[in-house]
């Protein structure tokens, strides 16, 4: 088992397939981000299994040069369950968006989450329907004008990371479709956590959506919009990196301060902890920078891990067919 | 065809010695009835006779105490000769308390044996029953035997030594009254005490209390001055195939099947399901055999029971799901996604009284139109069907060897009557059973997703881990060379007619259809499928004695039909299709065959009698010969 790997690059984790996303999409830097990720994560190619629901980032499985399954509207996790516990050695990614996994699979994302599988699930929020030509989708900010809703939405959005940390998730963390080095880091720590490993990505939709994320991505202005947390580092944001985070001990909410003058009670990430994991989750601007990195992580043991315990365990014994067809109550008739 | 019932001539009580009986254990849902039910049939296969059961139990789980829809039965139909239903009319009923008297009586034979524990006919339980007076005693009775007796002071006299509540007492009522009909058809009680022991190993008391219970009931039996017409009635052993035989419900054999299947085709088995009445129970018997090729997987709905199914086929083990009617509906995206993709998957259907939450713990066949047909696009997969408890053991087995040597979905049909009805049960040398190992691809030449089988059509299985063989599939369409995504036209066509021909090659795998009763062509040929085989067998049995020229054709085999089917139907003058829908099996045989035939229908959420389905041969044949004219 420790023999070394053959050295394989990028190129090794590219289909020959022509890769078919809108020009300017962010899914072709996440594409680029995870192929190049691939190689740095030495584990063997041929166990690792890409899985996918419906939408433009369903269509990913099909550009890896690794096994894949792009299956129905919102059932990859359910799917990607079953690949687990089928060969818990495989390392199994489910790749959705913000429609196919919080709308039509909303459900099965919850379950996938609480269980704890052992999966990877990399999330494409672009906040739009792109496949079917640009409806609002669960994280649609409220007003969105689509085909479906001239007037602008009304459905008040859900957060993904908020609800995926309500339903019990072991790991989350976030990251932006073209900051690569950040989103590479973020998801290689997911893969090397035991459990499921939950990353949101925030992507343009250039066709349907552009920009929605402008202020976080643009380099000019991102860092009064967004901030890297680490754990144990203070929250410090803003080009000037003047401005940070602090808990308000009396309302449990969180504010926003100037650095200067509030040095020693600068709120400091701690991944550990849940009840700030939501706090950071559910901030969103105008009025906050929207958190980026591992909001949260959690040592505990995996669904998979579990199950082969208990497969084990009973496999310890021998079972013949005969013994069972024989078990309980016969009688012989000669 | 309008369902008619003949009465059968039995009056299986008037002699000391009778051929065969019916006993049908009736009371509340708390009462214990499929517990005394499964102990009395444990005790009657240990007899010798042959025996089929029927557990009626209502859909709530406890329902006010008395009411009449929380009554709950069990029956059996016992006998000396071979018995495939349970029973048309009930010789023996016991009744724990007005309700189960009320709800019952339409059914029981003139001179037949009423069990009454007096006392539970207070005024409230009478009034619970809807009774006017008292029936005990106003003579409304008079048409039968009665066994009127104060379970309640007996049972309380009989376990007064452990020190029971009041309440416990009561509950070992079901025993007593066990005791005493086990005294009447003279079994022995051995596996019963056996059986409450091993139950309430970890309460010797209440054990010790139920076994004290069974005995006082038959010693009741034994020394009580009884009434005129009631004695132990003697049931002759039924003449049966030497070997080890055990009891199975249709449940049982179905997941030992499964359990089986695994072992021969030398591949694990994920059994992914949602919880469902009638089909829970697999799902609970699987459960605890992971010793074996298995493993479940409870999943948080239905679709997600069939995608972790598809997933785990995706890997390389055999998916299987399981549901009743509206689970299967929630199901059917993902099936048609095995199909497109060619992975193997097993669905099977415990159907149930529809539409929608319908009738969930009685049964029907009303599911085939949906196993053919509810699909979109144009899916063609296997569907086979069941037709006894102990056939399920068997019919697994072919299903998964179906699945996994076509790379398809199967659809298997059982029902609910199947999966709780128990029967004896020839157990098969395992050795006998023929493997079909499955053949993961390791071979990297070549390799494209594509690649298929020539002869069975069937897809390369490559399973992930195998290095060189990385591809990816998925539910759309694909190339038929190369296994990519396809939009070009023609390929569609060429996927599709290969979808097609894929499943109806399957005809040159599977037996021919048999006759299983009666001459292979002729006057009347009785055409089933799934759990009707015990009627339709039964009734065509007792036509052929009464020297009518009747056959009867059992379809396991309903998607792709037996090659021969329709030269066969072709060779009688008439065919009738008794089923438990409006008539699905006898569209397809319409359209399929272009013959006539006549449907004999039933959806009363109860198993076809088989006076019903002799009414219907006896119909049939009159105008037959009508038509034929007078004898030349």
């Amino acid at each position: 088992m420790n023999q070394s790997l053959p050295k394989l690059t990028l190129k090794d984790f590219a289909s020959d397939q022509e890769v078919r996303w809108c020009p300017g999409c962010g899914d072709y830097a996440i594409l680029k981000t995870i192929q190049k990720l691939m190689p740095q994560l030495d584990r063997p190619r041929e166990n690792q299994v890409f899985v996918s629901g419906i939408g433009c980032s369903s269509r990913f499985p099909y550009y890896m040069n690794t096994y894949g399954f792009h299956t129905i509207h919102g059932r990859a996790p359910a799917i990607a369950t079953g690949v687990k516990l089928a060969n818990p050695e495989l390392d199994v990614w489910v790749i959705t968006g913000d429609g196919d996994g919080f709308s039509i699979g909303g459900n099965h994302m919850m379950h996938a989450i609480r269980r704890n599988v052992d999966l990877q699930i990399l999330l494409f929020n672009n906040e739009i329907y792109g496949l079917t030509k640009g409806q609002y989708s669960p994280t649609s900010q409220p007003g969105t004008r689509s085909p479906s809703s001239p007037e602008g939405s009304i459905d008040a959005p859900l957060a993904p990371c908020t609800l995926v940390l309500g339903s019990g998730a072991s790991f989350v963390a976030r990251s932006i479709d073209t900051e690569a080095k950040h989103l590479s880091a973020v998801v290689a720590q997911s893969h090397a956590h035991q459990g499921t490993g939950f990353v949101e990505i925030l992507q343009n939709c250039p066709i349907y959506n552009d920009g929605i994320f402008e202020q976080v991505k643009d380099k000019k202005v991102a860092a009064n919009f967004k901030v890297e947390v680490e754990h144990g580092a203070p929250i410090v944001f803003g080009t000037e990196s003047d401005k940070a985070i602090r808990l308000d001990r009396q309302t449990l909410q969180l504010e926003v301060v100037p650095v200067a003058g509030n040095e020693q009670d600068i709120l400091v990430h701690d991944e550990t902890n849940k009840t700030l994991a939501q706090l950071l989750a559910a901030m969103s601007g105008p009025d906050f920078p929207v958190a980026v990195g591992v909001l949260y992580r959690e040592q505990k043991t995996s669904f998979v891990e579990d199950v082969t315990q208990r497969l084990t365990a009973a496999r310890a014994d021998s079972a013949t067919l005969a013994d069972l067809l024989h078990s309980g109550h016969t009688w012989q008739v000669d | 065809m309008e369902l008619a019932e003949e009465k059968l001539d039995e009056h299986h009580l008037d002699e000391k010695e009778v051929v065969d009986v019916v006993v049908r254990f009736a009371g509340d849902s708390g009462d214990g009835m499929q517990l005394t039910g499964a102990n009395f049939t444990q005790a009657t296969a240990l007899y010798g006779n042959d025996l089929s059961t029927f557990p009626d139990f209502p859909a709530e789980i406890r329902a006010p105490v008395g009411a009449t829809f929380g009554v709950s039965a069990f029956q059996i139909y016992f006998g000396a000769e071979d018995v495939t239903t349970a029973g048309d009319a009930i010789d023996v009923l016991v009744a724990m308390n007005p309700a189960a008297l009320v709800t019952n009586l339409d059914n029981l034979v003139d001179g037949g044996l009423i069990i009454v524990d007096t006392g539970a006919f207070t005024a409230k339980n009478l009034a619970k029953a809807k009774y006017q007076g008292n029936p005990l005693e106003d003579g409304s009775l008079a048409a039968y035997r009665m066994f009127q007796i104060d379970i309640h002071s007996q049972v309380l006299k009989a376990v007064e030594a452990f020190g029971l509540s009041h309440k416990e007492a009561l509950r070992c009522k079901n025993m007593w009254t066990l005791g005493l009909v086990m005294w009447l058809f003279d079994r022995e009680r051995q596996a019963t005490i056996d059986s409450l022991k091993a139950k309430f190993g970890h309460k010797p008391q209440i054990a010790d209390a139920n076994i004290a219970a069974l005995n006082a009931g038959h010693a009741y039996g034994e020394t009580a001055e009884l009434p005129a017409g009631i004695h132990v009635y003697k049931v002759p052993k039924a003449n049966v195939l030497p070997g080890t035989y055990r009891n199975i419900t249709g449940t049982t054999a179905l997941a030992w099947g499964l359990i089986a299947a695994a072992e021969l085709a030398e591949i694990d088995l994920l059994f992914a399901s949602y919880p469902i009445t009638p089909a829970s129970n697999l799902l609970h018997e699987l459960v605890g055999r992971r010793q074996f090729r298995v493993s479940t997987f409870q999943a948080e709905d239905e679709i997600a029971a069939v995608c972790a199914a598809i997933g785990a086929s995706f890997a390389g083990s055999l998916g299987v799901t399981s549901s009743a009617g509206p689970g299967i509906a929630l199901k059917a995206e993902g099936i048609a996604l095995a199909a497109a993709s060619e992975l193997p998957l097993v669905v099977v259907n415990t159907q149930r009284g529809g539409p929608s939450t319908g009738l969930p713990t009685k049964t029907e066949q009303s599911d085939l139109n949906m196993a053919l047909f509810g699909r979109h696009a144009d899916t063609p997969i296997p569907v086979i069907a069941t037709s006894t408890s102990t056939d399920c053991f068997e019919v697994a087995i072919e299903a998964v060897r179906l699945a996994t040597k076509y790379m398809t979905p199967v659809m298997l049909l059982s029902d609910g009557y199947l999966a709780n009805a128990a029967e004896p049960w020839k157990i098969p040398d395992p050795t006998s059973l023929k493997p079909f190992p499955v053949a993961h691809l390791s071979e990297t030449e070549g390799f494209k997703p594509s690649n298929r089988d020539q002869e069975t059509l069937a897809r390369v299985w490559a399973k992930p881990g195998t290095a060189g063989l990385e591809h990816r599939i998925g539910g759309i369409e694909r190339s038929y060379d190369s296994g990519n995504i396809s939009y070009d036209p023609a390929n569609h066509q060429k996927m599709t007619d290969l979808r097609q021909a894929k499943v109806a090659g399957i005809a040159a795998d599977i037996p021919l259809q048999e006759v299983c009763e009666g001459e292979e062509s002729g006057k009347l040929a009785i055409v089933g499928w799934g759990s009707t085989f015990g009627a339709i067998h039964q009734a065509v049995k007792r036509a052929r004695a009464e020297g009518l020229d009747v056959s009867h054709v059992h379809v396991r085999y309903l998607a792709p039909l037996p090659a021969n089917l329709g030269e066969l139907l072709a060779r009688f003058e008439a065919v009738l299709v008794p089923e438990m829908n409006t008539g699905q099996l006898i569209r397809v045989l319409r359209a399929e065959y272009l013959i006539d035939a006549d449907g004999v229908n039933k959806v009363a959420g109860q198993p076809f009698k088989i006076g019903e389905i002799l009414a219907a041969i006896h119909q049939k044949y009159a105008s037959l010969t009508a038509q034929a004219g007078p004898a030349s």
